[in-house]
This record gives structure tokens, sequence and C-alpha cells, in this order.
């Protein structure tokens, strides 16, 4: 088995992941960056479309406290306000920071240009035209760790089980997809910077590697994960006409820059029939716009392919023109000319606000075992504000590296090949000839969440779907192929399937625990709010069993 | 419904070439992508295939060659007749359709 050591081990070379290593590298620590796909390019950040929040006080506008404000009122009483806080607080630092890096954000004279997003109390998101947010960003970061040796970065790497020992992690095993070969790595602290789990559900803007994976790993090492039940449904995702090379949340910039009219089949306004806002400007927020759009469905007021219509037939084309730029001709290759026809979007499972609980230094509960980006929980309570994940994943990963870089210095690394044995035999488990396809499961699984674990929930359905999810993993070991053969698609989905059952698990028992409706989490059987649930759901594995348990948050 | 019928060429480095054609169904709009996504779903899950991003086009790892012509799968459209799929001919091969894309500095070597 190939080994290899550093001083911080980070999982995923997303935004987050790649903040975490420039920064545990300022602090002096070897790194070794690992990332299931290729470097900077798998997972989320890499397709942000537009906005990034952060609170430039230049000139006086603006204060990171009107943006922490903003964030714990969009979270719905259930933000941990230390994140929050670090967030609101660090992201501006990150934002300058990513400036001087030469990312590009869009200018207006010599100032930075502000986007007003829903849920905002000002224009706070800067941007990189046009559409090219993720891209810049990921392009960015992936140059300054080239300038930095003491990072290690290796692609094609596929963590599979964390290392615990005495309590503490140190390291993980990991697979060599190109190979299907075990490689064990040593580190004094490890982070999971693997991103949510969009790809639980049929409609989603997920990329292939936003499984729940880190989730897994973080639970089977003894971590705990909270605000499990709340799943941000993006609500205006491109549903059709089929386009290709774009991403379906597309249409968030065209929003900002133009309004556009939410209409539903009949071709009314109905936002505010639901108590929001819309008509032709772009102000309510994900959770309400999602919930207008799916009882509009509900009530046979869909579009064809069970959506709402977005309209921009209002604007001229010298408007679409300069919103959109170059998308526009992409558009039109498509076949779309938004002066002529309408579009139909529906609301697509976007981002996750909960995840691996952590402290304000990003440390779980087992020591050496820190979390940032997308897979922390907590810092967007019950809804995440428009622009926070990028802010999110840039702050989180800074002040993780900069943690776990600190808690390294003070470990002595164990690399014995005992300590990695088990991961190891993991690996090899399994049978040549798998007895069912992972690949035709997963899909089954994404219907499983959409139908009965999506942005509506009733006990009946949530209850359904646990049985079916622990019927999947019943399951799981007739259809594991055992790793060695090069680039394993079916091993990779196998393992896939058994991140996403497990997560899905912790998604579907924390709802159904929740007995009221809050932000991303609606239960049919439950409308209201209720002031006693204004807590945290904290779960984590018992003896193998999914525990589940209520933790205040903090005043 | 109409169908396209995709030939796709198989194997490791020291295996002898195979290709084998699968037919999927075919809707307007469509990416050879998604017949290739099917085709794991609905046919045979070990083929290989490299892909993130699905259908952004942000992430670049899903280039193949498509009757002759070096595209990424997730743009170029499939069409309701037979399209010849084959991994780049320039990069070394993994296996079936993955070819070692990654730069240099950041691969393992085992």
């Amino acid at each position: 088995m190939s080994h290899l050591g550093s001083d911080v081990l980070v999982i995923g070379a997303g935004g987050a992941g790649m903040y975490a290593a420039l920064e545990a590298a300022r602090r002096g620590c070897s790194v070794l960056l690992a990332e299931r796909s290729l470097i900077g390019r798998g997972g989320a950040t890499v397709m942000a479309q537009m906005t990034v929040a952060a609170a430039l006080e230049d000139q006086g506008r603006d204060h990171w406290r009107h943006h922490y404000a903003d964030t714990l009122a969009a979270g719905r009483g259930l933000c941990q306000p230390a994140l929050a806080r670090l967030l609101c607080e660090d992201g501006p630092r990150r934002i300058r920071e990513m400036d001087g890096w030469g990312v590009g954000w869009a200018r207006e004279g010599g100032r930075l240009k502000r986007a007003l997003a829903p849920g905002h109390d000002r224009a706070r998101c800067v941007y990189v035209d046009y559409l090219n947010t993720g891209p810049a960003v990921s392009k960015t970061l992936r140059a300054q760790l080239n300038r930095v040796p003491e990072i290690r970065r290796v692609g094609e790497l596929r963590v599979t089980d964390l290392v615990v020992r005495e309590g503490e992690c140190v390291g993980a095993v990991a697979l060599h997809v190109p190979t299907g070969r075990a490689v064990s790595l040593a580190a004094g602290a490890t982070i999971i910077a693997t991103g949510g789990l969009t790809r639980l559900y049929r409609r989603n803007s997920a990329s292939l590697n936003m499984g729940g994976d880190g989730y897994a790993l973080a639970l089977a090492a003894g971590a705990e994960l909270i605000d499990m039940e709340f799943v941000q449904f993006f609500p205006i995702g491109h549903l059709a006409p089929r386009l290709i090379g774009m991403d379906p949340i597309m249409w968030d910039p065209f929003r900002y820059k133009l309004g556009g009219r939410l209409l539903n089949g009949a071709g009314e306004e109905f936002v505010h029939k639901y108590g929001a806002t819309d008509a032709g400007a772009y102000v309510a927020t994900r959770d309400l716009a999602t919930y207008a759009i799916e009882k509009e469905v509900a009530a046979g007021l869909g579009s064809p392919h069970g959506g709402a219509y977005l309209s921009f037939e209002h604007c001229s084309e010298e408007a679409l023109r300069a919103a959109g730029g170059p998308v526009i001709d992409r558009l039109a290759a498509n076949g779309i000319d938004l002066r002529r026809a309408r579009v139909e979007v529906a609301p697509m499972a976007h981002y996750h606000m909960g995840g691996v609980r952590v402290d304000a230094a990003m440390a779980t509960r087992v020591p050496g075992l820190y979390a940032a980006g997308e897979a922390v929980g907590g810092a967007n309570g019950a809804n995440r504000l428009s622009g926070n994940a990028i802010t999110e994943a840039l702050a989180f990963g800074a002040r993780s590296g900069h943690c776990a870089a600190d808690h390294a210095q003070g470990i002595a690394r164990r690399a014995d090949a005992a300590l990695f044995a088990a991961g190891r035999e993991r690996l090899s488990a399994g049978g040549r000839q798998p007895r069912f396809n992972a690949a035709a499961r997963i899909q089954a699984l994404q219907n499983l969440m959409q139908d009965y674990v999506g942005p509506f929930r009733t006990q009946a359905g949530l209850v359904r779907a646990l049985e079916a999810l622990g019927a999947m993993r019943a399951e799981l070991d007739a259809g594991r192929p055992s790793a060695g053969a090069p680039f394993d698609t079916a091993l990779a989905d196998w393992m896939d399937l058994e991140a996403m059952s497990r997560v899905g698990q912790c998604v579907a028992q924390a709802a159904l625990a929740r007995t009221e409706s809050r932000g991303a989490h609606q239960r049919e059987d439950y409308p209201a709010t209720s002031e006693g649930w204004r807590c945290s759901q904290a779960l984590a594995l018992d003896g193998g069993e999914l525990r589940i348990e209520r933790r205040a948050v903090a005043a | 419904m109409e169908k396209a019928t995709l030939v796709i060429r198989r194997g490791g480095p020291g295996d002898a070439p195979r290709t084998e054609a699968h037919e999927v169904p075919f809707e307007a709009g469509q990416s050879v992508l998604d017949g290739l996504r099917w085709i794991r779903i609905h046919r045979d899950p070990t083929l290989a295939i490299r892909y993130s991003c699905t259908n952004a086009n942000t992430c670049k790892e899903c280039m193949v060659q498509v009757d002759g012509e070096t595209v990424y799968a997730c743009t170029a459209r499939l069409q309701a007749r037979e399209m010849r799929v084959e991994p780049l001919p320039n990069k070394p091969l993994v296996r079936d359709l993955v070819t070692d894309i990654a730069p240099p500095g950041e691969r393992l070597r085992t």
C-alpha cells in the first residue's frame, strides 16, 4: 500500500479546501490536498454563477453587522451565532485577498460592483461577469496553490475512511481511482471540505461528488452532524426546454440584473399569494419562492413540465445583451430567444444548511478532525441567504486551515501500517460480480428523496423514505465490487450509494423529528413555526445506530 | 420514441480494442453525456466515463472524441443516428472513455 504523510490533510479541493490548504501552509505546515475528482474542478465552487456576499466597508456604506443581521433573519432563528459572525466578519478580508490575487471582481469606477440579492438590506454581493464567479474563484485559488511547494495536490484520490486512534483522527485511507489501489494518508490534522449533499435529489444543481460523502466520513469517525433536515431548494432552477452547457442556476444573474417575472401555468403572477413579493423584482427569499412554486404546481397551476414560467419578454434586446453578454449567444445556440419565449423553472436542491457540527475553530468533537465550507452545518440556520456560500467557503476554509495547522504542529504523526489496516480491508471486501447496478439504485434514491424528503414533507412520506433507505442499506453488501480495477465507476457508484443512503437517513430522521415548519423544512402536517422548536438537532452514530438529540442555539 | 446508437470504444491500455453499440432513447436537446449516463444506469454500470459537473460545462472533465472530433460530452448534442464515441487519442488511456488528463503535478504515481 502506498503511503503519504502531511501535517494537515485537506479532503476536497473546492473553494473551502483550497483556501484551507493555503492557510495551513502559511502557518508553516506541510499539506496534502486530496480530491476525488481533479483539483479545482469538481465540487460546488466552480459552478457558482454570481453572487458573493461581503460587507465591504468602503465609504461607510456597509458594515459586517448589517450582513450578520440579514444572515440571522434569513436563518429563521437557527443560525449558530459564532459561525454566522465569522462568515460575515471575516468575509470582506477574504474578498479583498481574492481581489489582490486577481480574481477579477466586476468594477464600476474604482469600486467593486455590488448586486442587491434577496434577503439583503442593501447591495452587498460582488461577482465576476458573466456567470463566471465560480470558475474565476477556482482558477485564482489554483494559481495560488501552484506557488506553494508545501502543498501537495493529488487529484483522483478518494478518501474512503477516516482513521481514528484513541479517539483522535490521525489520517485516512483513500482509493487511488486510476489504479484501484489503497493509499494510507497519515496526518496531524484532517479537514473535511467535501461540500454538501444536493445530489441526493432528482432535481439538483449538483456535481457528481456532492453526495454527502464527507458527512458519512465524519459520522463514522464519531463526529456529530447538525441541522441535517434543512436542504435549500433554489426556486428557479432551469427546467425546460432542455439546454446543454448551462448550469441550471443560470437564471439567477438574469434576475439580479433584470428582475424578470415569475408566472404560473396560466401566465399569472402568483408569489404574492403566498405572503412574498415578486412582481418584477427579485426579492423573495429562497424558502418562500420555493414554497410558492411548489404550492402552485400542487394546485394544478404549474407549467407543462411541473414548474413555473420565468419571463423576460418585456425586456429590450439591449437590456438582455447588457445583462447576459455572451450568454445570450449560448441561449440562441440552444434555440432560446428570451424576448419571444418564457422558460420553465422549478425548485432544485442547491445547498445544504446542515452538516458537520463544529465550534468557532472549525473543530469537530473528534480531536484532529475539522470541517470547512458547505460541509459545515449551522452558520446559515434554516435557510441560507443568497451569496453566503462562497463567502463561507473562503472564510471557513481560512479558519479551518489556521486552526488545523496549530493543532498539527503539536502532534507526532503516526504512520504505523496497522492503523490503516481496517480501512484497507474494507476496500478489498466485496465480490467481482455485484448483484445490482448501483447507478440505478442511486437514481431510485434520488426519486425517493425528491418525492418524500423534498421541499414538502409529511410523517407518512418520511416514514416511507426511511423504510426504503433502510432496505437499500440492508442490501448494500450484495452489490459491492471489490477495489482493484482502474477507474472503476461501478465501485464509485457503490461507494456513493453507501454514503448517500446513510446521509439520506440523517435528513429524513431529522425531518421526521422536527414537528414544525421553518425555513427550508416544510411539514404539511405541521405548517406552523413553533417557538419550542427554536433549537437544532444533532445526529451521531451510537453502536451503529443513528441517535438524534436537541441542541440549544446560543443567543 | 426516436433512438440514438452510441458505438463506444471500450477496454484498457493492454486490451485488444473492442467496440460496443448501445441504443439509447433520444429526446431533442440531450447531450452525448446524457446518453452515456443512461447506458450506465440502464445497461452497463461498468462503462467508465469521467465527468463531474454533469451539465454546466465548467469542470471540463468529460472530453472525448465523437465521430473523430474532440468534444465535451456534455455539450455535444445527441442525435438520432449512430455516433462513434472514443477516448482522446493523444492522452494515455486509463479505461474505456477515461484518459489521463490530470496535470502531471497533481497525480499520484503508485
